[in-house]
């Protein structure tokens, strides 16, 4: 392959590459249109930003006391029967 | 992670399931213990509200208590119960919408939809910007803002970590049909995290 990937198609390889393909040429031909095109490096490089945001932070830690009403309900439900219905 | 780790992870689950399913409790609080957090994370991702994600929370582990003798020890425990969850989670959120046609399949058009929008590099470190908690904020406004097709695919693919496979199965999708998905919900949240961490004096302009 020597042609660069149009904006379009980059796009779509931009999913297989986050999530980390071993396609070796895919990656390739990713890297080669960012570094020809600005517009698809700011995409590329906020994209990838937006992932490790959304994976840095507990977006919703448990309450104490929703974990405490959870672990009531369990052992009611457990000490009601003592085993699951075989 | 290790193979070996993986494992272990796999063989302690499979060994407290065996335990619960004889009769002992506290093997079963282990398990909810230890997925509380991620499926609690789950369902308020998904219903946006914290009472249905309580309901969810509580009834995806009394449901799988009750269910434990169905659960088929090929799969994970943890993708057994996402299952419950999700569908739990699915229903909350069918019952919210007056309309009561909240689908999985909305919005499945494969037109050339414009997904690119606005183009201004970012900070190096956007997140030093905010606080946590503001941070927490900006990224639940922008989950909330996704259709709850695309929003549900990005959570288990991107937030809860699980396979493009194990997404498909789950949501009854097309592989190909999870991919597209998921692009367009990262670039819309691409999109709206722009707004607030894009570099000041950036221009702005569209493309595509």
């Amino acid at each position: 392959m020597t042609s660069l990937l149009t904006c379009k198609d980059f796009l779509t390889a931009l999913n297989e590459y986050l999530d980390e393909t071993e396609d070796a040429e895919l990656r390739r031909e990713v890297e080669r249109h960012v570094n020809e095109c600005p517009n698809c490096w700011v995409v590329f490089d906020t994209t990838k930003k937006t992932l490790k945001v959304f994976k840095g932070v507990d977006l919703h830690p448990l309450p104490e006391e929703v974990h405490r009403r959870l672990m009531e309900r369990i052992h009611q439900r457990i000490g009601g029967a003592s085993k699951p219905q075989a | 992670m290790e193979q070996t780790t993986v494992a272990a992870e796999l063989n302690g689950d499979a060994a407290l399931v065996a335990r619960a399913r004889q009769g002992d409790a506290s093997a079963f609080e282990q398990l909810v213990q230890k997925y509380e957090r991620r499926i609690f994370r789950l369902a308020k991702n998904i219903t946006n509200n914290d009472e249905d994600a309580e309901d969810v929370l509580q009834e995806t582990f009394l449901k799988a208590y009750s269910h434990l003798d169905g659960f088929q020890g090929n799969s994970k425990f943890y993708t057994w119960l996402v299952r419950i969850a999700v569908n739990e989670a699915l229903m909350k959120l069918r019952k919210r919408r007056s309309d009561k046609t909240v689908s999985l399949d909305e919005g499945v058009d494969t037109g050339e939809e414009t997904m690119v929008r606005e183009i201004a590099v970012w900070e190096d470190d956007p997140e030093q910007k905010y606080s946590q908690e503001e941070i927490r904020a900006i990224l639940h406004e922008a989950i909330a803002s996704l259709r709850p097709a695309f929003r549900t695919v990005f959570i288990l693919r991107d937030i809860e970590e699980l396979s493009t496979e194990e997404t498909a199965n789950l949501l009854e999708l097309s592989i190909p049909a999870v991919k597209s998905r998921l692009l367009r919900a990262r670039l819309q949240l691409r999109e709206r995290l722009t707004r607030f961490f894009k570099r000041k004096g950036d221009d702005i302009f569209a493309y595509l």
